[in-house]
């Protein structure tokens, strides 16, 4: 069964199109006592679908234990949006509704290796000297 | 709008990682952050902060954490 309706998909290929670089959905699922992680996994093979751009690599959170540690996923689901290299964008729950737009935005950002930031806000983050971990709490919408 | 302001700030430096926590699905966090209202934002577990801001806003308040 398809989550995304038709139009969603077609406007989205369109939109695909212009992704300058490959970008990889790593995607960390289970298959007991996870209640949505089917959903995620499938939402994301959806999207990677949509572009020869886009490449889909579904990992065992139980299982592939060196994945897990690469990519320092400690919860599930999860996607992972990886363009030329791991730039630390993560979706930990199914990216719906509102956040599916910023699932589509991340895979555009990452794609260009371009943040899109104001010029105050590049240099400002230019000068950081330690590790920032900013975790957004959202519900759907 | 939030969280995509935290991605575009791993995307641009290598010292930021940001994680979407969709809060129904992961009560435990929603418990240990104290989450009551979204977006919530939580920095190196040391900085909370809450509803949408501004870039220069979000900025700030992520910076605070450098501080302590």
């Amino acid at each position: 069964m398809l989550i995304l309706s038709e139009d969603i998909r077609h406007r989205l290929k369109g939109e695909f199109k212009g992704l300058p670089r490959k970008v990889k959905l790593v995607v960390f699922t289970q298959e007991f006592e996870c209640a949505h992680c089917r959903e995620n996994t499938s939402l994301a093979q959806e999207v990677a679908s949509l572009s020869d751009k886009l490449d889909i690599e579904v990992y065992n959170f139980a299982l592939d234990k060196e994945m897990v540690e690469r990519y320092g996923v400690d919860k599930i689901p999860a996607i992972v949006v990886e363009g030329e290299k791991d730039y630390g964008v993560r979706f930990y729950g199914v990216p719906a509704g509102y956040e599916f737009t910023t699932l589509i935005e991340a895979i555009k950002g990452v794609s260009a290796g371009e943040s899109g930031l104001a010029s105050k806000t590049k240099e400002t983050l230019a000068g950081l000297k330690e590790p920032l971990h900013i975790q957004v709490f959202v519900t759907p919408t | 709008m939030a969280v995509q302001l935290a991605h575009r700030m791993a995307i641009e430096s290598d010292m930021v990682r940001a994680d979407m926590v969709e809060a129904s699905e992961f009560p435990h966090l929603v418990h240990k952050y104290n989450v009551f209202g979204v977006p919530k934002m939580v920095v190196n577990e040391e900085v909370e902060f809450e509803g949408a801001q501004p870039e220069p806003l979000f900025l700030a308040q992520v910076m605070k954490a450098t501080m302590k």
